[in-house]
């Protein structure tokens, strides 16, 4: 089956002349239509645009242009991406039928290597959560157990991927949603240096925080989409202006011989269920087999990034959703004074998770309140960036499970909200100091079977060395393995 | 009511704090690129950033950066080479993003002085009033309430939002207590409006029009027992749209303080609405209870980190200071002091400058502001700057009379009719048939119809008693309907009378 293939083979076919993008983007639809039913991963699909934007890679092959590597390849887009004139709800009933005017910088970018955008996919209500159970549409499915989550809060690009609905999706990461969702689903996503992919477009949740980034099933597919979308933009000032690392190259490199590989001794023990453990420690074997020397490191704010987190994120986003306020655009409730209104839309239009960050973000930015709250989340987030720092003096990359558990089943942590935050743990460090992440399929937790992520994270701007490292692992384990991981995965579908 | 200025005096001593807004003139906003030109049609100059949509982004204008920078530097303030800007969070249907990108507590200028002078009973006082900060912001949209009686929100049937000039770049400069003004604080105010105007006008970076709120003035006042060294209670005077109501604004709050003091009774914190017409306030928002805006630091927004090289050279090319200049023009036009204070006063100062640049004479072109014009204005109570007519319809003015072409009579019409609205000089001119009248057989028939009606009078002058003509030259003036140039008048009729 196509669909089953990488975006880069894909686009080998395409290329070729094997395919064109208009077929490849109808078995893709044929393909939505199909699954998704059961596993609930698109809110929008697009099928008149992508099919006319297939058209039009397809007549720019034949004319000759010189086409990127993407060209004509489908993709899934995270629905807190602005695309012009495309529903963009952020999984939220307040945005309910906006239909943005303008592109986000990463569409644009997808536009500009002529990526074909099948969707928009579903989330956690604005990108709060860590399952897509908080999206005020539907739960999505994990196409590994339809009963379990396919994580969060970029739950429907993950599993978009693993039910073969689309070959690359973009997600956004705050504080892990797009690490976790790949962990749990067994594919890869990478939350690229703070800067280095503009937000322009992506709907904020929390500025200081919020990171678009490339989800895959294979670490190249990343890499290429990846150095598709990064670089420097005007319109965002917090985007970084210098060069793109070597992606691509170092994807297609995965040399790890002689690089030094720390394991942070905070990121393991308690609360990880020791199958995700045990296939961690065997990722780090085949690590050492492959040349890379490994050494444990400390970084001991980390115990503090959570709670840090969880002041910082829910402060900013406090802030950046009081615009929701029925006055221009989205939900409006109620009729009288713009006040009244205001509330009724406000009360009406946001769940329940997020009128929770609200709240607290609200009361951590109060006056009186706020040296104690977010003024001491900075200063934690201060110094996990010197633990950062040191580590990376030790090491060429640092590395961990990417989350703690397998996927739970859906409804399992719905009312205990300090359970479902947990599942971020290992993620959140790498956004409080704006650092990369990347996480990859490290095997079937022996427990459940169920797929788990190892965690790569590296310095600012050196994203180019989590595919170093990513691929080198990839290889070694899909070598052991016989294919890719999702080949072990229950078939979808009735074909 | 028994409680005079005089009275208020004897027993308390006023605190000011001026906070003044000023939309710089930078041709894009301060976030987004979208134009800034005043009275476009509502919502035509916004875009996705200054209407707040979901994700988008701010930019900083770095012109607007430059700007108050040199505004920080004409103030003798320090600049920061780290500052940042924060969010002020507070709903407002016209704020697009319910909260304003400010500066908080790391504004770029801080610690500056402005030296003003007044004239008091004792001759010129010079006072140095004290800037605690000058920073950024942007502006908000505008609410316009419609239906109901009055165009405020209360007894409105529905709003209209207007987000033109949201995001518009402001510059916030704030002065710190100014004390020690006695009975001077409304001219003190006022003064310190119109220096401050004056330097933003110099440097331009703004186009400084109260009436268009370009240059927006909040006067914080407070009364103080004579001797207390602590403060008293505060108003905030908001809508004072010219340098006349900021000295009868401060005035009017002075005496409202006094008087509810003097009854024993306590000023209430809250902003106060300055009215026009009659001249006093009335209450606004209660502050008695401070608002918390939850501001933190603008995570969407890099530091602004000027080098400085960039300070420097915005120091160097800053131009003359008004005073300076102010003592530059006196010298070179040669006026007295007097007359100099009553430009100043009227506010023509500019105006004349720009009149005689055009290449009027400066006593003639002072003539005809601080006159003609001025009296017009306050005829219709309005300063001399606010009418229609431009330094160049007084230089041409002015030139028409040195060639012959007007009388000083005539071009008091011409004034007079650019003011009115009726188009430049010379439209005036051919529209009005207006004319000199230097033909010699009509102005000797009117001569002869002049002579014929006194005749004993013009005995007189051919008599040798010249001053007798007099009566004569009115009575042609009057019959060529003030169209004849009184001088040529003059010398034919004695002419006629054998005395030329």
């Amino acid at each position: 089956m196509i669909v089953n293939k990488s975006a880069i083979e894909m686009s080998q076919l395409l290329k070729d002349g094997e395919i064109s993008s208009v077929d490849l983007t109808k078995a893709h639809l044929e393909r939505i239509d199909e699954v998704d039913g059961q596993v609930k991963a698109f809110l929008y699909v697009d099928r008149e645009g992508a099919l006319a934007q297939a058209q039009l890679v397809d007549t720019k092959r034949k004319s000759g242009e010189k086409l990127s590597p993407l060209a004509g390849v489908p993709l899934a887009l995270k629905d807190v991406m602005t695309q012009r004139g495309i529903p963009t709800t952020c999984g939220s009933k307040m945005l309910e039928g906006w239909r943005p005017p303008y592109d986000s910088t990463v569409v644009t970018r997808l536009r500009s290597s002529d990526v074909v955008i099948l969707g928009k996919t579903n989330c956690d209500e604005f990108a709060m959560g860590s399952s897509t159970e908080n999206s005020a549409y539907f739960p999505t499915r994990n196409p590994w157990d339809l009963n379990r989550i396919p994580g969060g809060s970029g739950g429907g690009s993950s599993a978009s991927l693993a039910a073969y609905e689309a070959p690359l999706a973009i997600g956004t990461d705050t504080g892990g949603s797009i690490r976790q969702p790949a962990a749990v689903t067994g594919t890869v996503g990478v939350k690229p240096t703070y800067g280095g992919v503009s937000r322009y477009g992506l709907v904020a949740f929390s500025s200081s925080l919020d990171q678009a980034g490339p989800c895959a099933r294979t670490v190249l597919d990343a890499a290429y989409l990846h150095e598709a979308i990064a670089g420097y933009d005007p319109l965002d000032s917090t985007s970084i202006n210098a060069p793109v690392p070597p992606i691509v190259a170092a994807a297609k490199d995965g040399n790890v011989k002689g690089m030094k590989i720390g394991v942070i001794k905070e990121l393991q023990g308690d609360g990880y269920q020791p199958g995700v453990l045990k296939l961690f420690n065997q990722s780090l074997e085949e690590l050492a087999n492959l040349g890379a020397e490994i050494v444990e490191v400390s970084c001991k704010y980390f115990d503090y990034a959570l709670a840090a987190y969880y002041l910082i994120a829910p402060s900013e986003c406090s802030s950046n959703l009081a615009r929701f306020d029925a006055m221009r655009y989205g939900l409006r409730i109620g009729e009288g004074s713009a006040e009244s209104v205001m509330n009724s839309t406000r009360a009406a239009g946001f769940g329940k998770e997020v009128k929770r960050r609200i709240i607290l973000g609200t009361y951590a930015l109060s006056s009186g309140y706020y040296d104690a709250y977010y003024g001491s989340a900075q200063k934690v987030r201060t110094l996990i960036s010197q633990d950062f720092k040191a580590a990376f003096e030790k090491a060429d990359v640092l590395v961990s499970p990417t989350a703690p558990t397998t996927a739970f089943k859906i409804g399992e942590k719905s009312n205990d909200p300090i359970a479902m935050y947990l599942n971020d743990i290992a993620t959140i460090p790498t956004n409080l100091a704006g650092v990369c992440g990347m996480s990859l399929p490290s095997g079937l937790a022996e427990e459940d079977g169920l797929p788990a992520g190892f965690q790569i994270m590296a310095g600012a701007m050196k994203d180019d060395r989590l595919y170093k490292v990513g691929a080198a692992l990839e290889n070694a384990l899909v070598k052991k393995w016989g294919g890719g991981i999702l080949e072990q995965a229950p078939r979808l579908g009735i074909k | 009511m028994g409680f005079t200025y005089e009275t208020l005096l004897t027993k308390y001593e006023p605190v000011l704090g001026l906070e003044v807004h000023v939309e710089l003139g930078t041709k894009s906003k301060m976030f987004c690129g979208c134009s800034t030109v005043f009275g476009a049609e509502p919502n035509t100059q916004t875009c996705p950033v200054c209407l707040g949509l979901p994700g988008s982004l701010p930019v900083v204008n770095e012109k607007a950066i430059e700007y108050t920078i040199a505004i920080g530097l004409a103030l003798n303030c320090t600049i920061a080479p780290y500052s940042r800007f924060a969010r002020k969070n507070y709903f407002y249907p016209d704020m697009p993003k319910n909260f304003q990108t400010s500066q908080y507590d790391e504004p770029i200028c801080s610690n500056g002085f402005l030296d003003i002078s007044i004239e008091t009973d004792a001759g010129t006082k010079d006072f140095r009033i004290e800037i605690e900060r000058v920073h950024m912001e942007e502006d908000t949209g505008k609410s316009l309430h419609m239906g109901g009686a009055t165009g405020r929100i209360h007894g409105a049937d529905y709003s209209l939002l207007d987000y033109n000039r949201a995001g518009i770049p402001l510059v916030e400069i704030v002065t710190k207590p100014i004390v020690g003004t006695g009975k001077y604080a409304p001219e003190v105010a006022r003064a310190y409006v119109a220096e401050l105007r004056d330097i933003l006008r110099a440097l331009g970076v703004s186009d400084v029009k109260m009436e268009q709120g370009s240059l927006r003035c909040d006067a914080n006042v407070s009364l103080r027992p004579i001797g207390e060294s602590k403060f008293g209670t505060r108003s905030e005077t908001k809508n004072v749209n010219s340098l006349r109501s900021v000295e009868r604004a401060v005035r009017s709050e002075m005496l409202r303080h006094g008087s509810l003091l003097d009854e024993g009774r306590r000023v209430i914190q809250e902003t106060r609405h300055f009215h026009e017409n009659t001249g006093e306030t009335t209450a606004g928002r209660s502050k008695e209870q401070a608002e918390d805006y939850r501001y933190f630091p603008e995570p969407d927004l890099a530091p602004v980190t000027p080098s400085k090289d960039f300070i420097e050279k915005i120091r160097s090319s800053l131009p003359e200071k008004p005073s300076t200049r102010r003592k530059r023009l006196q010298e070179n036009w040669q006026v007295p002091d007097k007359e100099m204070a009553a430009m100043i006063n009227a506010d023509v100062l500019d105006l004349v400058a720009a009149t005689v640049e055009l290449g009027a004479d400066p006593t003639r072109a002072r003539g005809w502001w601080l006159g003609e014009i001025a009296r017009l204005a306050n005829e219709r109570e309005v300063s001399a700057g606010e009418l229609p007519i431009t330094p160049k319809d007084v230089s041409e003015i002015v030139q028409l009379i040195d060639s012959g072409e007007l009388t000083d009579k005539l071009a008091r019409q011409v004034v007079e009719g650019v003011i009115n609205g009726e188009g430049r000089p010379k439209e005036i001119i051919a529209n009005r048939g207006i004319k000199v009248v230097s033909d010699d057989s009509a102005l000797l028939s009117a001569i002869e119809k002049a002579i014929a009606a006194q005749p004993d009078i013009a005995e007189k002058v051919r008599g040798g008693h010249i001053p007798a003509a007099g009566a004569l030259i009115g009575a042609v003036m009057k019959e060529t309907k003030g169209q004849a140039d009184a001088a040529k008048v003059r010398e034919l009729l004695l002419r006629h009378l054998g005395q030329g």
